[in-house]
């Protein structure tokens, strides 16, 4: 791992629901411009360790600490806290009745109070940095599933966050269609930006991550490098599930 | 042949008083509808609040509404707003037809709010949206699209149900076309009059959800 200050410190996060123990004492570190890739089977809790992060989910115990701030429900305006954790989900979410420049821009003026000129502007600029600036002007609908996710991810960067989340960006594509998200991702990852990544996708994981973390019934069974993880798994249940899955 | 030039000969010849009566229906519509659209918006989202209490009052509301007939509702209304708070018919009447209507339109609104996919909501807030925000630009625009055939709907069902505030001597379409028949001791043409007057505004508020709709589907 890089010597970056760390961007998400978490200790000992658990999760209920209601009598489901989903998250059990997890601990993890995202350093700043790192990409951490969260694997494991379906259920194991990935899905709502990410929307812990950006407290979609409220956890039940533990410290979630984000640029060397420790956020609670109590003390903290999460709105706040959300505008610096960017997310991108599985099924795109787009807003259907906004143009894909008018999703774009509705966070920065709804929230930031930023001007409508400057929001388009900046807009413009990210989406053609993921390869769809002649598209500002069309309703969603209008757009394949790899269009959809990469305007959803440009949505995201419009708020600046210093993070990003993304849960299985990827899942929900036809197979063509999901080299072009994930080269979108790469050329974040490239610039910089700080990723925690739940995907199924293992050659993004090994060629792009920085860090992966194997999850299996609620618990971090084991986290490495990419190499060292895929190659050589420490763990009896990580290698049942990479074999499971290769 | 002459019963049907007869009803021609009453329709004409009562154009004058109907056209008075027609301006109150809408007048009296126009004005409920709205109030009922807000009663409904209002109560709708106490009942999506996660707030027990607040979802009581709802239901109450709901309840009373459903369980009693509207010229019930209409006359507790009229006999308890004219002499509490000296309302003149005219708005006792809205009142009576707001207060049902909006009960209806509640539930129309409560269900399309949770139609919208819960997907919609996570990705305001991820944004930094609040859920007051999220709620105002991203779900209720989202909800009053999918409401329209049935809000539509609702919005002729109140139309009509305006007939009944006659009960309280107002002198709207039916009002008109009662005096008028007794007056004239010729019921039959009178009230097929107003039947045709009825038909004419339910047909060109069709058409205008119609073209609404066509609109809106525009996006999606
Ligand atoms: N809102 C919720 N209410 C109740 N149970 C939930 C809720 N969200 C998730 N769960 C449960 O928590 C467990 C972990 O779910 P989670 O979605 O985090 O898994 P996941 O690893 O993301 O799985 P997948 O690969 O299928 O997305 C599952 O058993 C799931 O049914
Ligand atoms: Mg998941």
């Amino acid at each position: 791992m890089s010597e970056n200050k760390e961007m998400i410190k978490v200790e000992k996060l658990n999760k209920s629901f209601g009598k489901l123990h989903v998250l059990k004492d997890i601990d993890m570190t995202v350093k700043e411009s790192d990409v951490v890739v969260l694997i494991g089977a379906s259920g194991s809790g990935k899905s709502t360790l990410l929307r812990c992060l950006n407290f979609l989910e409220i956890k039940n115990d533990g410290k979630i600490v984000i640029e060397g701030e420790q956020i609670e429900q109590r003390t903290h305006d999460l709105n706040k806290v959300r505008e610096r954790v960017g997310m991108v989900f599985q099924h795109f979410n787009l807003f259907p009745h906004k143009t894909v420049l008018g999703n774009i821009i509705e966070a920065p003026t709804q929230v930031k109070g930023i001007k409508k000129e400057q929001a388009i502007k900046e807009g413009k600029v990210l989406l053609d940095k993921v390869g769809l600036g002649d598209k500002y002007n069309v309703y969603p609908s209008t757009l394949s599933g790899g269009q959809k996710q990469r305007v959803a991810i440009a949505r995201a960067l419009a708020m600046k966050p210093d993070v990003m989340l993304f849960d299985e960006p990827t899942s929900a594509l036809d197979p063509e269609l999901v080299g072009e998200v994930l080269s979108t991702m790469k050329d974040l990852a490239e610039e910089g930006m700080t990723m925690v990544v739940v995907t199924h996708e293992m050659g993004f994981a090994r060629e792009v991550g920085d860090w992966v973390v194997y999850m299996h019934d609620g618990k971090i069974v084991e986290s490495g490098r990419p190499k060292e993880l895929f190659d050589n798994p420490k763990e009896e249940r990580t290698q049942e599930f990479l074999s499971s899955i290769l | 042949m002459s019963g049907i030039k007869h009803f021609f000969d009453v329709f004409i010849n009562s154009l004058d008083v109907f056209i008075e009566g027609f301006k109150i229906t809408i007048n009296l519509s126009v004005a409920s509808l709205i109030i009922a659209f807000i009663i409904g918006l209002f109560f709708a989202i106490l009942k999506i609040s996660n707030v027990k209490i607040l979802q009581w009052i709802a239901d109450a509301y709901i309840w009373v509404v459903r369980g009693t007939p509207l010229i019930v509702q209409i006359f507790v209304l009229y006999y308890g707003l004219t002499e509490i708070i000296l309302l003149d018919k005219f708005w006792a009447g809205v009142a009576g037809l707001a207060f049902h209507s909006g009960a209806y339109i509640a539930e129309i609104i409560r269900g399309a709010i949770q139609s919208i996919d819960k997907g919609q909501t996570e990705a305001g807030r991820s944004l930094g949206m609040t859920s007051g925000l999220t709620m105002r630009r991203i779900i209720l625009p989202q909800a009053f699209r999918r409401a329209v055939p049935s809000l539509g709907n609702q919005f002729i069902i109140g139309i009509k149900d305006s007939s009944l505030v006659s009960f309280i001597g107002m002198q709207e379409l039916f009002g008109v076309a009662s005096t008028q028949g007794s007056n004239n001791f010729d019921y039959l043409p009178f009230y097929l009059t107003v039947a045709v007057y009825y038909l004419i505004i339910v047909l060109v508020l069709t058409v205008l959800v119609n073209m609404l709709e066509k609109k809106m589907a525009q996006s999606d």
